[in-house]
């Protein structure tokens, strides 16, 4: 075990950590803002309204990320259009398309949790909420979405872990997150199974502190499903 | 018997749902003050009643007045008719409130988030003036000290009971009580009919689809017994109870009393 090659280039592990966290937290927080509207949409009982939500759920969960990654930062480059577009100072750098990848991706997998957990709210609540006056938008946002929220708390927990997991895919485009700073390291001293384990206990320790993480939140979000022994939550509101 | 103004005034009711017709014009005014009990046997159309009132359902053809505001709707040919106006069965909704038999309470509130939410958001009550409403509300159906737990820790007695007091937050002027005592267990019936029992007596104007028939005997200034679809005996409890006109109304009470 070669354990000087990894003390030597801690710091290029915590470079490349630090990359993993703001770009898994940056593509949750962006893909979350739009996983809402679009699994409202996709919601819809009306077929040309939840069509097009539900056709781009449907491609970026039947495709893997890593082909939808290709295609945006090797497959874009090829449109002479997209290379003389305003976006193209963007769309060049491996950063941002791995970025728009890992939204996209995400996006889709949060909306589909949203989707089911909003159809499952229980019909007499949103009657009640109808008898009171509140109209379908408010009933949405008071009711429907607050109590789905609730109920997709674990099947995200879980999306969230996929994500950290999938965005070691930006190593492979060239990104110094924290799978990259491994293969630079196995690179340089070729030693493939301290580079990569110390990777993979990285990896582990920040999946121990998602897993932490939701289960605080869902102790705070969860207490309505508790034991009835539970002490009342006095909430903070 | 009250002699208001005529809060609830509904005519000619029908419902179908495709085929089978639950309500076959149905016509009923509660006054203010009236608390109006409507009986009858499974299906004969007195949840459906109720529920066209406040438009969960959508009656096939017949009129409702509130206050003497007609619920417009619009016919379309060959379909179901649908309300002209969302935002007026929004407002008349929320001056008509309703408590169900299932309670509904929105399970990720507390009781008092439960009870402040509609006069907040829909009837834009600061925030402040609804929860001390909201208190004294709960405070009247005797639920203060559980106004911090959530409805899944609550007795179904206890949970109706919050229901209630959501319904009263709305300062309705018409309660619509859908069987509220029917989903609970024998010893938990008592503490809800009580509450109601102290609404009626305040002077507010219920109606009341329940089973029973002690309540409606004491309670209610007019009783309604709907059978197929259509009322077939109504009047004061006095005369109802003690002389039947209809015959099914006999067998009913027959049934219901042994």
């Amino acid at each position: 075990m070669d354990v000087e090659a990894i003390v030597d280039n801690l710091p290029l592990y915590l470079q490349g950590t630090w990359m993993t966290i703001q770009l898994v937290a940056l593509s949750l927080l962006v893909g979350l803002g739009l996983a809402v509207p679009v699994a409202v949409v996709a919601g819809s009982r009306r077929v040309w309204v939840s069509a097009l939500p539900r056709a781009y759920i449907y491609f970026f969960r039947g495709t893997p990320l890593l082909v939808q990654m290709f295609l945006i930062y090797y497959g874009l480059a090829q449109f002479e259009a997209v290379r003389e577009s305003f976006l193209w100072p963007l769309l060049k750098e491996a950063y941002a398309c791995a970025l728009l990848a890992f939204v996209l991706n995400t996006g889709a997998y949060t909306a589909e949790i949203l989707r089911g957990a909003i159809a499952q709210t229980p019909f007499g609540e949103i009657e009640a909420a109808r008898a009171c006056g509140m109209s379908r938008a408010m009933i949405m946002r008071r009711i429907q979405l607050p109590s789905a929220f609730r109920r997709a708390l674990p099947a995200y927990g879980n999306e969230v872990i996929f994500m950290l997991h999938g965005s070691a895919l930006a190593g492979v485009i060239t990104i110094v997150d924290l799978f990259g700073a491994a293969r630079i390291v196995n690179s340089r001293y070729f030693v493939p199974f301290e580079s990569f384990l110390t990777a993979g206990a990285f990896y582990l320790g920040l999946t121990f502190l998602i897993v932490w993480g939701f289960k605080l939140w869902e102790r705070r979000w969860h207490a309505h499903l508790r034991a009835r022994d539970a002490t009342p939550t006095v909430t903070g509101r | 018997m009250a002699d208001g103004k005529a809060a609830l005034e509904v005519e000619d009711l029908h419902k179908s749902f495709g085929a089978l017709q639950v309500l076959k014009g149905v016509s009923l005014t509660a006054r203010e003050q009236d608390v109006v009990s409507i009986l009858g046997s499974s299906g004969s159309g007195k949840s459906t009643l109720l529920r066209c009132i406040n438009l969960l359902e959508t009656p096939s053809a017949g009129k409702v007045w509130v206050h003497g505001e007609l619920i417009r709707m619009r016919s379309r040919s060959g379909q179901e008719p649908v309300p002209e106006d969302r935002r007026q069965v929004e407002r008349i909704r929320s001056r008509l409130a309703m408590v169900f038999q299932q309670f509904n309470l929105w399970s990720h509130m507390t009781v008092l988030e439960n009870v402040v939410e509609a006069p907040i958001h829909v009837l834009k009550v600061p925030r402040r003036e609804a929860v001390e409403r909201a208190e004294s509300m709960l405070e009247r159906v005797g639920m203060i000290d559980r106004k911090d737990y959530y409805p899944a820790h609550l007795s179904g007695g206890q949970q109706q009971r919050a229901a209630i007091a959501r319904a009263l937050a709305m300062e309705p002027e018409v309660m619509l009580f859908d069987e509220p005592t029917s989903a609970l267990d024998p010893e938990l019936v008592g503490e809800v009919l009580k509450v109601m029992r102290s609404l009626a007596e305040e002077g507010r104007t219920m109606l009341v689809v329940t089973h029973e028939m002690g309540f409606a005997r004491d309670v209610s200034s007019e009783v309604l017994f709907l059978h197929a679809g259509q009322v077939e005996e109504s009047g004061p409890p006095s005369e109802v109870f003690t002389a039947p006109r209809s015959e099914r109304f006999r067998q009913f009470l027959a049934g219901t009393l042994t």
